[in-house]
């Protein structure tokens, strides 16, 4: 039986790639309105239907009538023949049915649900309301504590910390979302110290709009109005931008950008750059106007589990252009590499 | 000690009253016995199941399930053709719950799904199903409440045929499921905030050979080429009828007999690859519809899928391996002539990586082209204007294609016989029915913020929307899928018929059907099973992430009349 069909198959094989890839040429053959469903099988095979095939696309022929079934796929020894092209010009319209707005009025009787005749509306109603929260509907969040690292500069000087984290609750497309972040050095006093509270909602596949309120904690109290976006660039990148309206009228933005490159399953490789800028001199917190700070950084990250991943990395820091000055004026310096060590961590 | 000892006693006796209606120490939750591993078998007019809270331990995993009558998987519900039956559950859980029967013809009332066809189970309640059985083959029941199907509440069903049936000497079931010790509602946390957290078969600098100007594209696109399942072997342990690989189920057979193998997806996530190597399996039913015999060496099951194989096997100890499509782990069980030989299955396959194609485009590289990727992804003309292209949707295949000849993910490219839907052929007539009306319905999703619909709206934004057939309506139904996973859409209270290239009176008839990444598939529904009734995407968490909708069928009687 296969050694008949063996021949045969390879027979086929070359005229049929030939024949349904170089489509340009019309296929010559009527079409298979058995194959269709059109016609009733006393009709069958029909020399030439009474249907109006004069306005019949030729590639609404059934190709899949060509029996691929009884090609010996085994048997061929490389995968030449390209069942998904095949597929590709596989017109399945049905000419003649009606469309899909076409709906009969009959599937319109009847009341809303169908179950209400037989169990009543009022035992039904709470079982819809679940339904509907078990599909679609349900709510979530997370807290994600991005980084907790010490930092330690390359050039002496006291051993820092950072904490970065944010959490959110919500559905799939609204939702409340809290960031805070700041730093200090061991020791000392805090230095810089942050909430943000915001609305966030889906305004793409991959972006939310967020607005809302931030408060300063460090270095001293201020508010700011926030509007920003987050989500995921082309290319895997996440980014995380933002504008800052303070409350004595001083307009600041940040943008991170950052990305994991997987070397192994668990081991990865974060690089990460933060910028900030200043629409106008802030002089009482040592910040002139322009960009005023910049800083890459790399983190190489061991997911013990993916909630759980200490990691070691690099990071410069620089204040630019008159902030830079402002610092150096004050003695300070403007730039500075730090080793670190941290977490990341959610739940 | 004492504690203890009562427990043992409780747990003894809840084995054996397995059918009793009260067990009142379920129901308070308090010390929970052990589920036992695999299925009793319940049968005749008056079924009793209760469904109640276990644990459950396989090899080195162990954690809560939901179980019936005892046991994970729940008995074996097995009937005759033409019976009646009435089925009596019994909820002892602390939250409603539900069975559906899956693929098996009943009044829409009572299919199971709350909030469609019923009210639910209260905690405590006992509800009786009761319709009559108008077919046969192989079938399952599941939990359609929450997501107490991952947790164990799941078993077969085995109709029996009104005429005696010859092709076989012994008749095994063969129910693929998954274990996870993680809580159901934490995997979906975990799915919704955790950038794909059970998948530990990704692209890495080290790992797989995609070139960089792919590597790339993909990058751009924002999209993960080893994104094939949500949930894997990371947390599941796969089940063959309640046995992990550690548990050596073993199936036991005579040299020279044809065995029946009931091959049954009753997972919540997980497609298999399913084969004996060195035993030919012939296909004899699919979603337990007769089907010309088709001899294959290995085919892909997808979630709620049923297929029937006959197989003869030589002597020995052969590997029943039922391998996830994406090759994390695998379920595996010995078909022996001798008794206590466990076979040795084969190591697991490499990964798989998903193509162009999956993506909705032409597969270039076959036509030799470097491919160029001019495509937009996500071309809103692309679309039928009732498709919502709101953040919901991450892409919209550009050139999707009719897939239905495509073996699944990975064995497109193996060198034995696999199994694809053209080859299956009803093998009983189907009445003859031309189309009365065309439709077609979007698959949609977005893998990052993990939503799942269909034509782009969740099943929250159409509650009050169903999609309507007039009784008897004969409608052929394009499902695309604008995705880069395969998705098992199941109708409930009908069987379609696959638009697969058979002629038309012997179109193979299904429940579910599988629609291939970035492809199409087609089916024809005669649309002659009154009321409301479940359509969704087999997969939980995409259901319970939206992908289900309900479609009326109407008029239906009134009570009066019925």
């Amino acid at each position: 039986m296969r050694s008949l069909a063996l021949p045969l198959a390879l027979l086929s094989a070359p005229l049929a790639a030939q024949d349904h890839s170089g489509h340009s040429q019309p296929a010559p053959q009527e079409p298979d309105h058995c194959a269709m469903g059109h016609l009733p099988p006393e009709k069958c095979p029909p020399k030439s239907g009474t249907e109006p095939a004069a306005d019949m696309d030729h590639s609404a022929m059934d190709h899949s009538k060509m029996d691929h079934s009884t090609m010996d796929h085994s048997a061929m020894s490389q995968p030449s023949v390209d069942h998904s092209a095949h597929g590709a010009m596989t017109d399945k319209s049905a000419p003649g049915a009606a469309p899909e707005s076409a709906v009969p009025p009959r599937a319109l009787e009847g009341p809303r649900h169908a179950a209400d005749l037989i169990w009543g509306e009022s035992a039904m109603a709470p079982s819809r309301t679940q339904l509907a929260h078990e599909n679609g509907g349900m709510k979530t969040g997370m807290i994600m504590l991005e980084r907790l690292e010490a930092r330690v500069p390359t050039d002496g000087g006291d051993t820092g910390y950072v904490w970065d984290a944010q959490g959110w609750y919500g559905g799939d497309l609204n939702r409340f979302v809290f960031k805070t972040e700041g730093e200090g050095e061991f020791g000392a006093e805090l230095e810089d110290a942050e909430i943000q509270a915001l609305y966030s909602r889906a305004i793409g596949p991959f972006f939310d709009l967020q607005a809302g309120v931030r408060y300063d904690i460090e270095p001293d109290s201020r508010a700011h109005a926030v509007i920003g976006i987050q989500g995921l660039a082309p290319y895997m990148f996440h980014v995380d931008g933002a504008l800052f309206l303070s409350d004595q009228g001083d307009l600041t933005a940040r943008i991170e950008g950052e990305y994991d490159q997987k070397i192994t399953q668990r081991l990865i490789l974060q690089p990460r750059v933060e910028l900030e800028l200043s629409a106008q001199d802030i002089p009482e917190r040592e910040i002139g106007a322009g960009l005023t700070k910049v800083e890459p950084g790399l983190r190489l990250r061991y997911e013990f589990t993916p909630e759980f991943a200490p990691y070691v990395g690099v990071e410069y820091e620089a204040k630019l252009g008159e902030t830079a000055d402002i610092v150096k004026a004050a003695g300070e310096d403007p730039d500075g590499l730090k080793l670190l060590v941290g977490l990341r961590a959610w739940f | 000690m004492q504690f203890d000892r009562r427990r043992f006693i409780t747990s003894t006796a809840g084995l054996a009253a397995a059918t009793s209606l009260s067990m009142p120490a379920w129901a308070k939750g308090g010390s929970l016995t052990h589920a036992k591993r695999g299925f009793g078998e319940v049968s005749g007019e008056d079924i009793r199941l209760a469904i109640g809270n276990h644990h459950f331990m396989t090899g080195g995993r162990s954690g809560h399930a939901v179980a019936v009558n005892g046991t994970v998987p729940g008995p074996l519900v097995r009937l005759r053709e033409g019976q009646n039956v009435k089925l009596h559950v019994t909820n002892h859980l602390e939250e409603d719950s539900s069975i559906h029967w899956h693929g098996l013809l009943v009044p829409f009332q009572f299919d199971g799904v709350p909030g469609v066809s019923f009210p639910g189970i209260k905690p405590g309640e006992t509800f009786t199903y009761e319709f009559p059985i108008r077919q046969s083959g192989t079938y399952w029941w599941h939990s359609h409440s929450g997501l107490q199907e991952q947790a164990g509440h799941y078993g077969p069903i085995v109709v029996e045929s009104a005429e005696p049936d010859p092709r076989y000497d012994r008749d095994y079931v063969v129910l693929l499921s998954e274990f996870t010790p993680i809580h159901p509602h934490e995997i979906m946390r975990k799915l919704k905030v955790g950038e794909h957290y059970f998948n530990r078969q990704m692209q890495t600098a080290t790992d797989g050979d995609m070139s960089g100007e792919m590597r790339r594209m993909w990058g751009e696109m924002r999209m993960n080429p080893r994104d094939i399942s949500d949930v894997t072997g990371t947390t599941y342990t796969y089940l063959i009828n309640g046995h992990g690989p550690a548990d050596d189920l073993q199936l036991e057979f005579q040299p020279g007999e044809r065995v029946r193998l009931r091959v049954i997806n009753g997972s919540a996530m997980t497609f298999f690859n399913v084969r004996i190597p060195g035993v030919p399996m012939t296909v004899i039913q699919a979603d337990g519809q007769d089907v010309a015999d088709v001899e294959v060496d290995e085919f892909q099951i997808g979630v709620a899928e049923t297929y029937d194989v006959i197989v003869t096997p030589p002597a020995g100890s052969h590997a029943v391996v039922a391998e996830a499509m994406d090759r994390s782990g695998m379920g595996v069980a010995s078909l022996t002539s001798h008794k206590g030989h466990i076979a040795t299955p084969p190591a697991l396959r490499e990964p798989v990586t998903l193509s162009m194609m999956d993506m909705g485009m032409m597969d270039h590289s076959a036509h030799g082209g470097g491919g160029s990727m001019d495509h937009s992804m996500r071309d809103k003309d692309a679309v039928p204007d009732d498709v919502k292209v709101g953040p919901g949707v991450d892409m919209i295949a550009p050139m999707p294609m009719d897939r239905m000849d495509f073996p699944g993910l990975g064995l497109d490219t193996v060198k034995h016989r696999v199994l694809r839907y053209t080859d299956l052929k009803a093998k009983r007539m189907n009445p003859h029915r031309t189309v009365d009306r065309e439709m077609q319905i979007h698959l949609t999703g977005n893998m990052e913020r993990y939503m799942w619909s269909f034509d782009g709206k969740k099943f929250t934004s159409v509650t009050d929307d169903p999609i309507r057939f007039g009784f008897d309506e004969r409608v052929r139904v394009k499902l695309v899928n604008d995705t880069m996973m395969a998705h098992p859409i199941h109708l409930h209270g009908h069987f379609f018929e696959l638009v697969n290239g058979a002629d038309h009176m012997h179109q193979p008839l299904k429940h579910t059907v599988v629609v291939q990444p970035g492809g199409t598939a087609t089916f024809d529904l005669t649309a002659n099973e009154p009321g409301d009734w479940a359509f969704h995407c087999h997969l939980l968490y995409h259901m319970h992430a939206g992908m289900m909708q309900v479609v009326t069928v109407r008029p239906f009687p009134t009570p009066g009349e019925a």
